[in-house]
């Protein structure tokens, strides 16, 4: 019924509906149909296609704007720097093209699973979440945003109108590996992203984040730090250390949470080599 | 805001439909049933197949996950657009390299290579990988896809149909191949009769559980036509394949024994089917459960008559075993455990049922139309002539297709009603509801002397058949007769159990528990290999059957192919162990063997095939063997052309249709071509010799069809039949031949002695892969397969069946685990995609059968039988690591290989 599908063409317009009526909002329904099993999803729905400023990754003075409405095929097609190479790897990786060409990075961090592809990535590249609401606009750390599995800091009439990622963040060069029992349309076991600046054949700077082994993804955060300054990779025990000391995994349907605990550590180590290679 | 409140119009393949006014609604949904566009395939709603695949604005999309409102002013490109230069010669190598086999993938696969094809003119194997990745395939196992998609650059003329005689042997592209790449193909979901009725089932939640109404009669929301409950249903409430084990209710009796059975139907009017369920009036008390073998066999019986909950056990015993491995230099045990593996075909089951006078019509995708016919018939209480089932196009089948599902469901719904009835399943009701291939534990020990030859075999298997009988007999007799693998083992006892539990109800799945023995026997004979310092395929070699061995169950055997196989391989397997793996990974290269016996075991299987030639001088082959995508229109046809010796493309197919088509049994056991095919070769002859005598001419005498007149020309002799001339007979054919088929076999006695089959396939795979040691996880890089089919009818067709029948393998060994309540969707359940299967040479091997016709063996299960095991082999080569448990998911293997090490 059409009452109960809204698109609006304006931002301030669909915040005003959705302070007055409570709405699922769809971005690229790539959570939202698999989740139903009806041919309809249920009303009412505030569908963010209109809204033309919610479109795109533009880069502003001090950040890069990746909009609510952007797809991981416009992270892939969009000039970005060497930094992004782990946003653009974990893209390539989201189910395949069909899933890619409609799902967004926004609707990605919506959805809150442990195993979202986006967060490991945006985490390793200091990215925030910018929310706007009929009340104002707020921004959060994904950390702060991200509260625990399928929960996320939104409030009632809220959503989220960009992914902010700070021109510092332009540093490095980022990676991404994900490890599944398959090759394609693969939720992850465990998958992990990095981010590293080199100068003289040093790190200056390091981020390392690890999906599917906690609640929410991680940073690795005294790792960063102890990598800071080495000319050559760390041993595994080091990076054993921190990987216990940091990450929570669970048993389930995809692998047990000492082999996820063994394959961080393993693949956060070969990263580190190959980063130093 | 804007908010549409015209009629909206969606530009789909350059045409323009005015639609109904539903903005959220799926925009597959709205292609199928408000443009026509029934290419526009859905196999689970949920983004995971790719099936539903349609250009937007030139980008790949599933259409299952798209509201209809965001394709308002959008220009949608579905299957049947694809009529220009790129798409047509897309489909024309589709057909050329067998890249479709059922068909149902098809649109999907095209689709998405399209949206390559568009930016990119001769894509590479890696870009077609990564452009298709997001479409699953069951049948094909992807390689020949990705090649007919590499070719699309290159102008390919159709094949020539083969002249008179020569149908045998040529690759004949699929005579029902056009539909397919056309997407007009008729599936099960693709007929609805005006004015269905929309059925939904109401399934229990709970692996075992007690049950009961409320007040029904008063549960009646908007658009409700309908409840029927057990109490409902007019004939013997219980069904099953094999009549003497029928056990299942088509609606359970106050009980459920598994998550998923039905136990009550409603019927909708058209577009109430979303109609919320939760208020529907049950209520449920969850009894003890048991989920795997061990626990079924501890657990209360769950059917009267069937202690310890063993439904039924079959055995063979030759010499003395117990002495025989006791006396061996060498003896190797293990014990093995393999999952649930579900068949994920990409069609759910769907289909309609109406009423043509006293007939109950049902039109749905099946394995097996005649016994769908008379389990229908006894749990509705019509006589089997009063009913009629017209197969459609069959989306993926593998065995679950052969027990009935929805037929009675919405039969039931028809007959009540008197209206037309349809039903298509979710992709989580087919997964829950339909059957699975059986879990086993099974032990062994195999012994050899000090030169390497096997002294004797000890086998014991239970394999946990689920709530209900289905396929479990089979099974359990199927597994004694062949965990020897095609090796001589003059002392051999093998016990198989079929055990009852609340899982899922196990059944056919390609191989009738074949392949979870075989893990068994052919890991042990790499440890049997070692012990005795031998070569692993020479090992193998010096074991394995010849002409003239009598097997296990005293059955004298010819035409044995298996030694053929392994030296087949012998170059690649050298080659292969002269390699070094890639830095960081080690390499493991290893192989396995099959046989499988065609048919079913000691049991009649009769096919009967009628071929009649018109007074137009067409040839009219009524032919009941369900194509599931494996080839039977084609392979049927193939052989029956050559035997009455008339071209092939003179023959038009009918059928399978119960009321149309004779008898040709169960698209199962790797029958059809065997079985139906010499029936085929019969009624072909048949039809032939009926041409000759009318003619007077001799067997050796050519025919020629030239418009309405057959041409015989014997010797110098040439005589001319108009056959508008000649009286027709009452199905309208004025020559026809009509012929059963029946393998002859015997029963086993009580040592599992006797014929159990009278064919048997072989075959042998060989396997290379890597493993990364520190992540557990498999690469694959080639797979070598070596199959004795006797005859190869249609060359193409059996790469296909090796090719698909090894990612089944793949699955099977490497990720294929379906946990009742826990992966009942295709993103949790895992099947191989395009980059989980490697480049698979096959070699076809034709040792003849001296039964089979033209020399033809059985193919279809025997393919996916020794990659498991050869996958396996491989693993330990490389790393050590045994598994135990499958599937050898990464865990498993990085376990495994630490076990080796004295890691733990």
């Amino acid at each position: 019924m059409t009452s109960e599908y809204f698109r609006p063409t304006d931002l301030d317009d669909a915040m005003a509906l959705l302070a007055e009526t409570p709405c699922t909002v769809l971005a690229g329904g790539t959570d939202l149909y698999p989740a139903t099993k009806a041919q309809s999803l249920a009303g009412p729905v505030l569908d963010l296609d209109g809204i033309d400023g919610l479109r795109g990754i533009a880069r502003e003075a001090d950040r890069w704007r990746i909009g609510a409405r952007a797809t991981w095929t416009d992270v892939l097609r969009a000039d970005l720097p060497a930094a992004f190479d782990g946003l653009k790897l974990a893209a390539r990786e989201v189910g395949a093209v069909q899933i890619q060409n409609a799902g967004t990075l926004a609707g990605n961090l919506c959805n809150a699973s442990p195993a979202a592809d986006g967060v490991p990535p945006l985490l390793t590249l200091d990215a925030s979440v910018e929310l706007v609401s009929a009340r104002g606009a707020r921004v959060l750390s994904l950390a702060e945003f991200l509260i625990g599995p399928r929960r996320t800091a939104l409030e009632t009439g809220e959503i989220v109108s960009a992914i902010l990622v700070p021109a510092a963040s332009g540093a490095g060069r980022g990676d991404f590996r994900k490890l599944g029992a398959r090759q394609h349309l693969v939720i992850s076991i465990v998958m992990i992203a990095g981010r590293f600046v080199m100068e003289e054949g040093r790190i200056t700077f390091a981020r390392v984040a690890v999906g599917s082994c906690s609640a929410t993804a991680r940073r690795l955060t005294e790792l960063e730090d102890a990598l800071i300054g080495m000319a050559e990779a760390p041993s595994c025990s080091l990076v054993a250390k921190h990987v216990a000391e940091t990450l929570d995994p669970i048993d389930d349907v995809r692998g047990s949470a000492g082999y996820r605990i063994d394959a961080a550590v393993g693949m956060v180590s070969r990263m580190l080599a190959e980063t130093f290679a | 805001m804007s908010l549409d409140t015209t009629a909206p119009v969606l530009n789909v393949n350059g045409r323009m439909v005015s639609v109904g006014d539903a903005p959220l609604r799926r925009l597959s949904d709205v292609l199928r049933e408000e443009c026509g566009a029934r290419g526009v395939k859905v196999g689970c709603d949920a983004g995971d197949c790719g099936a539903c695949t349609v250009l937007m604005d030139g980008e790949a999309v599933c259409a299952c996950l798209v509201p209809a409102a965001r394709a308002v002013g959008a220009e949608i490109v579905t299957v049947e657009g694809l009529d220009d230069g790129i798409g047509e010669r897309l489909k024309v190598a589709f057909l050329r390299h067998g890249a479709a086999q059922c068909g149902i993938c098809t649109p999907g696969m095209l689709v998405s290579a399209v949206a390559l094809l568009q930016r990119v003119d001769a894509p590479d194997e890696a870009q077609v990988e990564e452009a298709l990745a997001g479409v699953l395939c069951r049948c094909t196992g992807y390689r020949k896809i990705i090649a007919a998609v590499c070719d699309t650059g290159r102008v390919l003329e159709p094949v020539a149909m083969p002249e008179a005689g020569a149908a045998i042997g040529a690759r004949v592209e699929r005579l029902d191949g056009r539909h397919k790449v056309d997407g007009t193909d008729v599936f099960g979901a693709d007929h609805w009769p005006e004015g269905a009725l929309v059925v939904k089932a109401v399934r229990s939640p709970h692996h075992h559980a007690r049950f009961a109404f409320g007040d029904l009669a008063r549960w009646r929301p908007e658009g409700c036509a309908g409840v029927w409950t057990a109490a409902d249903v007019p004939g013997v409430n219980r069904f099953g394949v094999i009549p003497p084990f029928a056990d299942q209710p088509m609606l359970a009796e106050g009980i459920a024994r598994f998550r998923g059975e039905a136990v009550a139907l409603i019927a909708f009017d058209d577009g109430f089917e979303d109609t919320d369920l939760s208020d529907f009036p049950v209520t449920w008390e969850p009894l003890a459960e048991s989920l795997d073998e061990a626990a079924g066999a501890a657990a209360a019986d769950l059917h009267d008559g069937r202690a310890g909950n063993i439904l039924t056990q079959g055995f063979v015993r030759q010499g003395d075993t117990t002495a025989a491995l006791a006396g061996a230099a060498h003896v190797a045990t293990t014990t093995i455990s393999t999952s649930y593996v579900e068949h994920a075909y990409i069609e759910p089951e769907a289909g309609a049922a109406w009423m043509d006078g006293e007939t109950l019509v049902v039109q749905t995708c099946t394995q097996a139309p005649v016994m769908d016919r008379d389990d229908t018939a006894a749990l509705l209480g019509l006589d089997p002539a009063n009913v009629r089932i017209i197969a459609t196009a069959t989306g993926g089948g593998f065995g679950s297709k052969l027990d009935v599902s929805l037929h009675p469901l919405i039969g039931l719904v028809a007959l009540k009603t008197g209206r037309p009835a349809r039903m298509v399943y979710t992709r989580t009701e087919s997964m829950q509801s339909t059957t699975k291939r059986h879990p086993a534990t099974m032990t062994a020990s195999i012994g050899t002397d000090a030169d390497g030859r096997i002294v004797g075999m000890d086998f014991a298997g239970d394999f946990n058949t689920g709530a209900y009988a289905s396929w479990g007999p089979t099974v359990a007799n199927r597994v004694p007769v062949h965990a020897s693998g095609p090796y001589r083992t003059p002392h051999y006892r093998a016990l198989g159990r079929a055990v009852h539990t609340n899982g899922p109800v196990s059944g056919a799945f390609r191989g009738f528990g074949v392949p979870q023995a075989a893990i068994m026997q052919e890991t042990l004979y790499d440890r049997l290999a070692e012990a005795v310092g031998m070569d692993r395929l020479a090992f193998r070699r010096l074991n394995a059957y010849r002409d003239g061995d009598t097997t296990c169950t005293g059955q004298v055997i010819h035409g044995v192919g298996i030694v053929d196989c392994l030296d087949a391989l012998k170059p690649h397997w050298e080659a292969a162990l002269g390699e070094a793996a890639p830095a960081g990974l080690a390499r493991g290269v290893g192989v396995a063997s099959c046989w499988y016996g065609c048919g079913n075991t000691s049991l009649a299987n009769p096919s009967t095939i009628r071929v009649g030639l018109r007074a137009d001088g067409r040839v009219v082959l009524h032919q009941g063997a369900s194509d599931i995508g494996q080839g039977s229109n084609t392979v049927i046809a193939q052989i029956c052309a050559d035997a009455a010796g008339l071209p092939l493309a003179a023959f038009e197919l009918i059928g399978p249709d119960t009321a149309l088509t004779p008898d040709a049994g169960k698209t199962s056991a790797s029958r059809q071509t065997y079985v139906t095919g010499k029936a085929a070769e019969l009624a072909g002859r048949a039809l032939r010799a009926a041409v000759l005598r009318h003619a007077n001419a001799g067997d050796d005498a050519r025919l020629r069809l030239d418009g309405g007149s057959v041409v015989v020309e014997d010797g110098g002799d040439v005589r001319r039949i108009a056959l508008d001339g000649l009286p027709a007979n009452g199905f309208g054919y004025v020559f026809m031949g009509e012929e059963t088929y029946d393998p002859p076999v015997t029963p086993l006695d009580e040592n599992g002695q006797g014929k159990p089959y009278a064919v048997y396939g072989y075959g042998a795979q060989m396997v290379v892969l890597d493993v990364d040691e520190g992540l557990g996880t498999v690469h694959l890089r080639r797979i070598m397969a070596a199959h004795d089919v006797g005859r190869a009818i249609n060359p193409v067709l059996a790469e296909g069946q090796i090719e698909g029948g090894i990612a089944q393998g793949i699955g099977l060994a490497l990720m294929e685990e379906y946990l009742p309540g826990r992966t009942e969707n295709l993103h949790d359940y895992l099947i191989p995609t395009f980059g989980d299967v490697p480049p698979i040479e096959s070699i076809l091997i034709e040792k003849p059968d001296p039964e089979g016709p033209f020399g033809a063996k059985g193919l279809g299960e025997h393919v996916l039988i020794p990659t498991a095991p050869a996958i396996l082999n491989a693993i330990r080569h490389a790393t050590g690591a045994e598994i135990t448990k499958l599937p050898a998911l990464p865990h498993r293997v990085h376990a495994a290989i630490r076990a080796a090490r004295g890691d733990d």
